[in-house]
């Protein structure tokens, strides 16, 4: 684990501690954390995977959402000690600077970002839509997405840049 | 916001899950899809000694239908389960109806059904469900399994009648008399806003002749409210025009809004009758083309 983890998370002693080990982004990470760790402050502060935000603190902006198995969470609703032994993805696991995912592109492409904060929960959550519906129409994107909430209200070019990305994903699958 | 600090467990079977519940003595909460347990203890409106987390009791996770017809939901079928479940969609339309309008997509991941309807909110949208459908909770303790008829179950705002040491292990809906026809609309500013006002509709049918009736509303009172009234006026009949009009005056008449800044207090009555009639008027179309 890195040192920022330890130096933030150690309790003191008195207080039970819980070793887990979480697969984020494809690569199993262990830590000594206590259970009223949340899932997003181990992914922000212990493994320093600030691309997840925190938005509302509050179960209702998604801003923090992550893929849990493959499925929507809000990660600032979970217990970090309940990840244990599961799959998290967060937008560090999507793609690189050098290789954006499609949906990544197609936020890009069709400007479907402003100030930027709910883009990751945003991202994830139409990954999740993609993987189980391919083709969505306008109106399931706007369902699937209405979780989410962007304060800038820029949603017609988020729902644009999932399309774009469902087209995208769908002609290069052939 | 953190949580307070608590012990944590994560049993791996109802009997553990149990045994722990009994340890901790009332000090203990039992944590489903946790999507109100958590927001309410990172607040600090509960902060118990121990969270007992049965996420991994699989045991638990289904719904499913008895070969009579009754419906279970386990203590982990996520909204989510019930959502996309082709056996909801085909064979039970109020919970059909119901589950997309909870909360929002991402909180229907995590959620479960029996979960809320222990956490007692007044403004649920499966208690109002499990009243129309005179459905009852299974409560497991060191002593046994008892069933809790969900009028009984919610004891006020925010609490139910367990024990400190029972587990709600699934939810229980009684089979139809005939076919089971029915319907949930809610409206709300947003998604993921608590309901303007909700009616929950449940009719066991033969034929045209409704053979039982539920009608439960959500966000119109202090807690959910059974409209029986409204919901007996309809057993007997066949939905005509006279009789829906009818239900959805009672039903309107039942409910006990306020007005605050989701409406006034007589708009929300008027959504009442609208949405009561709407649904019924739905089954008497779906039966005229099933006929």
């Amino acid at each position: 684990m890195s040192s920022l983890f330890e130096e933030i998370h150690t309790a003191p002693s008195e207080v039970p501690v819980r070793r887990v080990t979480v697969r984020v982004n494809g690569q199993a990470r262990t830590a000594d954390i206590e259970p009223r760790l949340l899932l997003v402050h181990m992914l922000r502060q212990g493994l320093g995977l600030t691309g997840t935000h925190v938005g509302c603190d509050t179960t209702n902006c998604g801003a923090c959402t992550v893929l849990f198995d493959g499925r929507p969470v809000k990660s600032c609703t979970m217990l970090a000690v309940q990840a244990d032994g599961h799959d998290v993805e967060t937008v560090e696991g999507m793609g690189t600077t050098g290789e954006l995912h499609p949906i990544q592109e197609g936020f890009k492409e069709e400007h479907g970002l402003q100030c930027g904060y709910c883009t990751p929960g945003m991202m994830l959550t139409a990954k999740a839509l993609l993987e189980e519906n391919p083709n969505p129409s306008e109106d399931e994107v706007r369902w699937a997405l209405s979780g989410n909430l962007c304060r800038c209200t820029g949603y017609q070019n988020i729902v644009k840049a999932v399309l774009w990305a469902a087209d995208t994903m769908r002609a290069s699958a052939g | 916001m953190y949580p307070s600090r608590f012990r944590y467990e994560a049993p791996r079977s109802i009997a553990e899950a149990i045994e722990l519940l009994t340890q901790g003595g009332g000090d203990a909460k039992v944590l489903a899809g946790g999507q109100s347990l958590i927001p309410m203890l990172k607040l600090r409106f509960a902060a118990p000694d121990m969270v007992v987390d049965i996420n991994n009791i699989s045991e638990l996770d289904y719904h499913r239908f008895d070969a009579d017809g009754t419906l279970r939901i386990g203590a982990l079928c996520r909204h989510e389960h019930l959502e996309k479940s082709p056996i909801i969609a085909s064979r039970q339309p109020t919970i059909a109806a119901a589950a997309p309008l909870v909360a929002d997509p991402i909180v229907r991941t995590r959620g479960t059904f029996v979960g809320s309807v222990c956490h007692g909110d007044p403004q649920g949208d499966w208690a109002a469900c499990m009243m129309a459908l005179d459905g009852h909770i299974v409560a497991q303790g060191p002593k046994g399994t008892r069933q809790i008829p969900i009028r009984d179950f919610v004891r006020g705002p925010f609490q139910n009648v367990l024990a400190y040491n029972e587990l709600a292990v699934e939810a229980v809906i009684p089979a139809p008399r005939g076919v089971a026809r029915g319907g949930y609309i809610k409206l709300e500013r947003r998604v993921g806003d608590f309901a303007t006002a909700a009616v929950a509709v449940a009719l066991d049918m033969s034929g045209a002749t409704v053979n039982r009736a539920g009608i439960a509303l959500t966000g119109v009172g202090g807690s959910t409210i059974d409209a029986a009234e409204a919901a007996g006026a309809l057993v007997g009949g066949s939905l005509t025009a006279t009789e829906i009009a009818r239900a959805a005056e009672a039903a309107a008449a039942a409910a006990q809004p306020r007005s605050d800044h989701r409406g006034s207090a007589s708009y929300k009555r008027h959504i009442i009758a609208t949405f009561t009639s709407r649904v019924l008027t739905g089954i008497a179309e779906t039966n005229e083309r099933a006929a």
